[in-house]
């Protein structure tokens, strides 16, 4: 056991070195953000001037170099922008982006999970076709086009909820409801197959023969069963809480990270980026992780097999 | 015996009764449904120059933003008085080429990877299995809106940034079945007869796992669409004045209150290509995946 979290921890470490390795080169390749920042007329001095305080005249590994050394000690670098500290900056967008992602993914687990678990106990039935149909429906709908739809609906035709902004809570509803469509749709479909899977299995046929009630075979023999494979799911949805909500951010105009990550982009703001793709990636890493962990608790066939 | 069998009694069917019928029986209304629809995508895709009645550019000042259902302009006109149904029409043509292109790049670059991690173990391996978890660390639409917007968007690099997307699931599909394969019989024994790796991997493993790698770029093929018009309607994917189904959505935006057509007619082409290519796929997962039932 610790052996396989040992490699599991090496691999997230690896992967987020890639990653940081992955967004400085891009970042840094890609032209010079003194031409962005300062305007296409400004003179020759002012240009050289602005790349010598940013460090960027220096060789790119040695830029590198002090990127890596500077993030050990904590320090992400300083927006171009603002001035202001990147970490600062991102991790005052973080609370406004969990406000719409925290909720929509409650939601998704709270409609998502049921609906498909109900539809395989009734398979063919009339609530079954239901279920599929809107789940198909919830994901093949993208989330632009399901936003502009509701704005159009609620907000210009019947002018009940507002179209953008972050004023009050009544903000957050259709941006939550947006964002947790297609996740219901996918967890409603997961879980159904998940559950028909498992109520095919003897051991099921073994509990119901030998008397025990349905809600028991369902709750005690069936769910943790098939609970391995939305465990996948789930954690990945985890994973994107951070990054989920770009385009639904943009929207709704929300001031989230997603926000705050297309501005800077647009801006060249090279800290402020490579910091949003360093958090974004943790998250994404550390969820993987936990998932995997979790797969060993509660599958024990996966733990001894990881381990060899 | 004294019935008779009334069947044998009436004229032979027509081939295209047959075909029908051999159709009806095979095919759910819905896939079929799907089908046609994608036929119709296809067929606006390779002809939309011949059938879109404007060029895309063209302004009509005379009639902007004009409402859909007149016959000069069937669908309506945007901001600019530019006829929507010709922009659609090359917008399918324009999202149906990126997702086709970055499809095929994608399935031939992880396939490959795949069969180099099954063929060499080791290190290759190790690295592939990092790269992929690269990929899944990093949001798709993420890392693309990174590299477009700092690398500045134009149609190749979009193609070859989408041709990405979704390679780790056939890298991970094409690694298993080939080290599965290598245990089976017939790729040992072609091994025995002296066949290059190249010759065992494309003549002998690749056709056994085709039917599996199809089954995932039917998956990939929609969610490259998406990605594609997500990033288009975030202004990073196709840039004016060339248009894609996203582009329209977002230059639609603005007008939703005033016209709100503009953004309808390609969100409608978006959501029934994607369902129907869902639709479509499951049925063909059915048909042709030796991995399940």
């Amino acid at each position: 056991m610790i052996r396989f979290i040992a490699v599991r921890l090496l691999r997230a470490l690896i992967t987020i070195f890639a990653v940081v390795t992955f967004a400085f080169v891009v970042l840094r390749m890609s032209g010079d953000p003194a031409q962005v920042m300062l305007g296409p007329d400004v003179p020759q001095e002012a240009v050289d001037a602005f790349r010598r305080s940013w460090g960027l005249d220096q060789p790119l590994w040695v830029q590198y170099l002090a990127y890596i050394r500077s993030i050990f000690t904590g320090d992400f670098g300083v927006s171009m922008r603002d001035k202001a500290s990147a970490l600062d900056l991102v991790l005052q967008r973080v609370p406004a982006t969990l406000q719409l992602t925290v909720p929509a993914l409650l939601l998704k687990l709270a409609l998502g999970i049921p609906a498909g678990v109900y539809a395989a106990l009734h398979r063919q039935s009339f609530a079954d076709r239901g279920v599929i149909l809107l789940a198909v429906l919830g994901f093949t709908i993208p989330s632009f086009v399901m936003g502009l739809l509701l704005v159009l609906i609620f907000a210009v035709i019947l002018g009940v909820l507002p179209s953008g902004g972050q004023d009050t809570w009544v903000h957050g509803i259709l941006p939550t409801i947006t964002m947790s469509i297609g996740g219901i749709g996918i967890l409603a479909r997961f879980s159904r197959s998940a559950m028909i899977e498992v109520m095919g299995q003897p051991y099921i046929r073994t509990a119901s023969a030998k008397g025990l009630k349905w809600g028991d075979v369902v709750w005690n023999h069936a769910l943790p069963n098939a609970a391995v494979p939305i465990v996948t799911i789930v954690g990945f949805m985890v994973g994107s809480l951070i990054a989920g909500a770009v385009v639904v951010e943009s929207i709704f105009s929300w001031p989230g990270i997603g926000r705050l990550l297309i501005v800077s982009v647009g801006n060249r703001d090279l800290a402020v980026v490579q910091c949003i793709l360093l958090i974004i990636a943790a998250t994404m890493v550390v969820s993987n992780l936990v998932v995997d962990l979790l797969y060993g608790w509660l599958d024990p066939r996966l733990r001894s097999n990881a381990a060899h | 015996m004294a019935t008779i069998n009334l069947s044998e009694t009436s004229r032979p069917p027509g081939w295209y009764a047959t075909f029908i019928k051999r159709l009806r029986r095979n095919v759910p209304f819905t896939v079929g449904l799907g089908i046609v629809w994608l036929a119709a995508m296809v067929a606006v895709a390779i002809f939309a120059d011949q059938i879109r009645p404007y060029n895309i550019t063209a302004m009509d000042l005379s009639s902007r933003l004009s409402h859909p259902g007149a016959l000069k302009h069937l669908l309506g006109t945007d901001e600019l008085g530019r006829d929507v149904l010709s922009r659609l029409l090359q917008s399918v043509r324009v999202s149906l080429i990126i997702a086709f292109g970055a499809t095929i790049l994608s399935a031939v670059f992880g396939t490959a990877l795949g069969f180099a991690a099954a063929q060499f173990r080791g290190a290759v391996e190790h690295l592939v299995l990092v790269l992929a978890d690269f990929q899944a660390a990093l949001p798709f639409l993420i890392m693309s809106l990174a590299v477009l917007a700092f690398f500045g968007s134009s149609m190749v690099l979009l193609v070859c940034l989408m041709g990405f997307y979704g390679w780790e699931r056939y890298a991970r599909i094409a690694r298993g079945l080939a080290i599965s394969a290598s245990s089976q019989g017939y790729a040992a024994s072609v091994v025995q007869l002296g066949a290059t790796p190249a010759r065992v991997y494309f003549h002998h493993i690749l056709p056994n796992v085709a039917s599996t790698l199809i089954v995932s770029m039917t998956l990939t093929f929609p969610e490259i669409i998406l990605m594609e018009s997500g990033l288009s309607f975030l202004g990073l994917g196709v840039q004016p004045p060339e248009t894609s189904l996203g582009n329209m959505v977002g230059f639609g935006r603005e007008y939703l209150t005033r016209a709100p057509w503009i953004m309808l007619a390609p969100s409608v082409v978006i959501v029934l290509t994607t369902l129907s290519i869902s639709i479509v796929g499951d049925w063909l997962r059915d048909k042709l995946d030796p991995t399940l039932s």
